[in-house]
């Protein structure tokens, strides 16, 4: 009896009672649709995070200076403020200090209604910084030119504004060259940011970019510290080294040590890994609810193979007479059980393939591959795992008590 | 052969079917009920014996034990030279399929299984090729008449064309041995005869055909006829020597042949 002559006969097993053969798959087809799209959904929901960190900007470290806005900078047993200066920036930029940095841009920022001609944009941002801060936070121009250096300098009242300020002040009209009011003061708009879309709490295109030391003059008055840093390193590699350097500056200008910092520092990189930790911990656990469902579908297998067995036992009877051993018997019934298991599997991977080109609860799921091949992995052990007791049953039948069952 | 009475014997002919002292024993809760008591009984190559006995006379224990689906409480039992007493259920299981052509009371063919497929079977689990095992199952349903039922489901049978489908199945591995048990039970008249014939027919072409019923008209097919009655032989009867033609194949030989063809 060759293994094909015994498939076959498996085969004619599984479509001699198709509804209830049908209705078997399903309970496999659920548990790995359920499985892929799980999965899918965690992935998804991982890339999306990874990609909103992405739109923070690329490899960077962002010191917040918490005592300027008189906030919470709680060190040690007492409250001190640091102060972030331009003398910490260019030290900061000297490749000697900081080899690693890429470049680091001072940032003073302020919240504030920006109005064009009647039209108003409210709570716009501003964000005072010089030309690095717009590649290093990912923003690109999309029309005119972004703010330069000398610009900076010469202390210019001009702008870049993001597309949710342009709609809610120009409409469809062309905004270059426009004065726009921000607070009491005037500015010119240069340059029109790519729309970057929303991180879910604070909308990024809702922004003005201004020369720092122009918005120090208007609109926040101060000229000694920042209220940020926003740093890039060179590589992702080397962020972690390039936030030392900057700490060890910031420390050294404002004669604490390392530790005692009045700053909050926030590493890109580790951001990254936190939310990887937090999302894979989400798929694993979805995997797991989607596993329960597959094993479920498992036992069902296992369910109608003992019905089968039972309710051909005089076939396994006439079969044991005619000369089949127990282990062809064992076969016949595991490939069958297989079978079954393998073709709700199968089934099972298309409907989550269709069901992961939907968006669910706003994450566009990813299909990961590996998902795919321990669903159909799964569901053929689940085929063997649950077909064997049955399929033993089965074997083991005296065929002397199988012929007399009725 | 670990002290097996085959070297015993001399060097003739083996008999097909030796049981000697056979006893089998039932444990039916308390009680113990004998099925057999101790028969002994030889069957030469080539004879056709019918086995009778009312229900509960122990035929059917008999017929699984000349089977191999049943091993005795008690005794020996060589089949075909081999001693089959602890034998494993693998070993037995080869000894079924070459020694062995069955035909039950209720054809048992497998269910949505072609004729042809249905008779291949036994080949299929000996292991022969397809090509092989089609040509002969072909043969063996031709031997039967039904050579124009190829493709036929049980389902679409008559029963006394599935009972020459089972016929078919039993002689396809050339079996030293035919175990028919109750084969016309579930047959009319005709039917049976025409069954009934074609064990005759095969049993003229040399095959041995151990036939159990409590028909006396069938038992009037075979070349010798045993009694059971309570676990015993009681009788044991030959009409026809062991050589000679099965006793109704004479005189109907001719009539039956032709309608079988058609």
């Amino acid at each position: 009896m060759s293994w094909w002559d015994n498939f076959v006969i498996a085969l004619q097993g599984v479509t001699s009672n198709k509804l209830r053969s049908m209705l078997t798959m399903l309970g496999v087809l659920i548990g790995v649709a359920a499985v892929i799209i799980l999965v899918a959904v965690g992935t998804g929901s991982s890339a999306q995070v990874q990609a909103n960190i992405n739109r923070l900007g690329t490899n960077t470290i962002t010191v917040l200076n918490l005592g300027h806005f008189g906030g919470r900078a709680t060190v040690g047993t007492e409250t001190s403020a640091g102060t972030i200066t331009l003398a910490d920036v260019r030290q900061i930029e000297n490749p000697v200090d900081a080899p690693d940095v890429a470049s680091v841009s001072p940032v003073v920022s302020t919240s504030t209604d920006a109005t064009y001609s009647g039209a108003s944009d409210s709570d716009a941002e501003v964000t005072g910084s010089t030309p690095t801060y717009l590649t290093a936070s990912d923003y690109t121009v999309e029309a005119g030119y972004s703010i330069t250096s000398s610009e900076v300098t010469g202390r210019e009242r001009v702008c870049d504004i993001g597309q949710t300020v342009v709609t809610d002040l120009f409409g469809t009209a062309n905004p270059l060259g426009r004065t726009i009011q921000i607070g009491s003061s005037s500015f010119e708009v240069v340059g029109v940011l790519a729309t970057k879309g929303s991180t879910g709490v604070t909308n990024e295109d809702n922004v003005i970019i201004a020369p720092y030391t122009a918005v120090q003059d208007e609109l926040t008055g101060e000229s000694q510290s920042f209220s940020e840093l926003l740093v890039q390193g060179k590589s992702s590699a080397t962020l972690d080294r390039a936030e030392s350097e900057v700490e060890s500056i910031l420390a050294t200008a404002n004669d604490v040590s390392v530790a005692d910092l009045p700053f909050e520092i926030v590493n890109q990189a580790s951001l990254v890994s936190t939310a990887e930790s937090t999302s894979s911990t989400f798929t694993v656990l979805l995997a797991a609810v989607a596993g329960v469902s597959l094993l479920v579908g498992g036992i069902g297998v296992m369910n109608i193979m003992l019905v089968s067995v039972t309710e051909r036992t005089r076939e396994i009877g006439i079969r044991k007479a005619i000369g089949a051993r127990k282990s062809v018997i064992l076969a016949q019934f595991l490939y069958e059980s297989v079978l079954l298991a393998l073709l709700g599997g199968i089934a099972g991977v298309i409907v989550g393939f269709v069901g992961s080109h939907f968006r669910i609860d706003g994450v566009m799921p990813v299909i990961a591959p590996y998902s795919i091949v321990l669903a159909l992995g799964v569901s053929v052990a689940v085929g063997v795992f649950f077909g064997f007791y049955p399929a033993n049953r089965a074997a083991s039948l005296r065929p002397i008590d199988a012929l007399r069952y009725e | 052969m670990t002290g097996s009475a085959t070297d015993e014997l001399p060097a003739r002919r083996r008999p097909i079917i030796e049981i000697k002292q056979v006893s089998k024993i039932y444990a039916m809760g308390e009680a113990e009920v004998h099925a057999l008591r101790g028969v002994s009984l030889t069957i030469e190559r080539g004879d056709f014996v019918a086995i009778m006995g009312a229900s509960g006379s122990g035929k059917s224990t008999m017929m699984h034990i000349l089977g191999c689906l049943d091993v005795p409480t008690k005794g020996w039992y060589w089949l075909d030279g081999v001693d089959v007493r602890g034998l494993d259920e693998v070993t037995l299981s080869i000894v079924r399929s070459r020694k062995i052509g069955f035909v039950f009371q209720a054809y048992n063919l497998i269910p949505r299984t072609t004729a042809l497929a249905n008779v291949e079977l036994p080949l299929a689990y000996a292991g022969v090729r397809p090509k092989e095992r089609r040509r002969r199952a072909v043969e063996a349903l031709e031997n039967v008449g039904l050579a124009d039922h190829l493709g036929y489901f049980p389902n679409q049978m008559s029963g006394g064309q599935q009972q020459r489908v089972a016929v078919a199945r039993a002689i396809v591995t050339n079996p030293a041995l035919i175990l028919a048990d109750e084969p016309t039970g579930n047959l009319d008249t005709a039917a049976a005869e025409d069954v009934m014939h074609i064990f005759s027919l095969l049993n003229a072409a040399g095959r041995t055909v151990v036939l159990i019923t409590h028909e006396a008209d069938l038992a009037e097919f075979a070349k010798r006829v045993l009694r059971l009655r309570d676990g015993e032989i009681v009788s044991d009867v030959r009409s026809v020597p062991v050589e000679g033609l099965p006793p109704r194949l004479h005189a109907e030989h001719t009539i039956r042949t032709a309608s079988m063809a058609s």
